[in-house]
């Protein structure tokens, strides 16, 4: 017997939104222990790094293009470029480095 | 209250690469639902219910196979526990008297991507810049599942791919202004990529799951400075503001 989709759905969006809920709604004061403070505050730094790499790496057709696309992107963010600027360049650096070695592969 | 809608603007504007990068991830996430049988309305539903890739990965193939729904709950807390993680950081970014149901709709934009730009707002967010933003990339995400449904493989991979980067850039894009500014989140931040490599390389740490892998190492990492180094004064950060500042001016 099938299960249904639409029970799937809600079990996985139930689960999902509470995890998400539960600290905000039952965290409304500022922690004023110190640590726990700074832990906090440092959480979306290392968050982001680890999430971003190595996985850029992988994220496109081949490496070559991914460590491509992470140079620029770093590069263009050390000049303190936009949001947009930064992702730009990464998606353009990958698209044309990819295009360009699927173009000499043909040799 | 004019105030609200130019946050909302500038969380719009700031939403557009996540726009991006979220179509290619739930595009190819689309074309996963479709081989299990999923209609574009159920594909799409989940999307926008959920706003997890790997969740949603993960519930595809459970569903493929039949699982029970205890195994796909059980799943969902396993590989979106982070969430919890962020949700706990971000209480502190709100101001205490913020309305309850702005908490509850916060909830909401908690993702990978979402959460990155509320941190990096300047001093306490306002909720409505991360509604601007959720409400970009809810197109994206909705749009790019319903159109891997309904198409199947009919976009050049190499757009994809392309696209595919555009999250990680805007994530750069947050962090590496801040690496630039203080030597300590330099070594922080690279200290945080090359654990990332590690366990992405070395036997038996790579057998961890990306999602178990954020975690462990945010606590451990984000943990170890704070014991090691505690901010001494959280005071809004002047290197965001003045960049917020002058991207708002380049309008």
């Amino acid at each position: 017997m099938r299960n249904n989709i639409y029970i799937y759905i809600l079990v996985m969006a139930a689960v999902t939104y509470l995890i998400r809920a539960l600290p905000l709604t039952l965290i409304r004061k500022e922690i004023k222990n110190k640590t726990m403070r700074s832990f906090l505050y440092y959480v979306p730094y290392v968050t982001l790094a680890v999430m971003t790499f190595p996985a850029i790496l992988t994220a496109t057709k081949n490496i070559g293009s991914g460590i491509a696309g992470f140079v620029a992107a770093v590069l263009i963010a050390l000049r303190r470029g936009s949001l947009f600027l930064v992702s730009a360049v990464a998606c353009v650096t990958v698209f044309l480095w990819e295009l360009l070695f699927s173009y000499i592969g043909m040799y | 209250m004019k105030d609200k809608w130019i946050w909302f603007g500038r969380g719009f504007k700031d939403g557009f690469p996540v726009f991006l990068g979220y179509f290619a991830v739930s595009f190819t996430l689309g074309i996963a639902a479709k081989k299990v049988g999923l209609s574009a309305f159920q594909a799409t539903l989940m999307s926008v219910v959920n706003y997890t890739s790997a969740g949603q990965f993960a519930a595809i193939g459970l569903i493929g196979m039949g699982a029970a729904y205890l195994e796909v709950a059980v799943t969902q807390l396993v590989v979106n526990i982070r969430y919890f993680l962020m949700s706990c950081a971000l209480s502190q970014k709100l101001d205490d008297k913020l309305p309850f149901y702005h908490r509850l709709l916060l909830a909401g934009t908690i993702t990978d991507e979402i959460f990155g730009l509320s941190s990096a707002a300047e001093g306490k967010l306002h909720p409505y810049y991360s509604y601007g933003a959720m409400s970009f990339a809810a197109l994206g995400w909705g749009g790019g599942t319903l159109v891997g449904v309904a198409t199947g493989h009919a976009l050049p991979t190499g757009i994809l791919s392309a696209f595919g980067v555009a999250l990680y850039g805007m994530f750069l894009a947050i962090i590496i202004p801040k690496a630039k500014g203080s030597r300590f989140f330099a070594g922080l931040i690279a200290i945080s990529m090359l654990c990332s490599l590690l366990f992405t390389v070395l036997p038996i740490l790579r057998e961890v799951s990306s999602g178990f892998r954020i975690i462990i190492l945010t606590v451990i990492i984000a943990g170890a400075a704070a014991i090691l180094f505690p901010v001494p004064d959280l005071e809004p950060d002047p290197e965001l503001d003045s960049r917020r500042k002058e991207d708002c001016g380049a309008e």
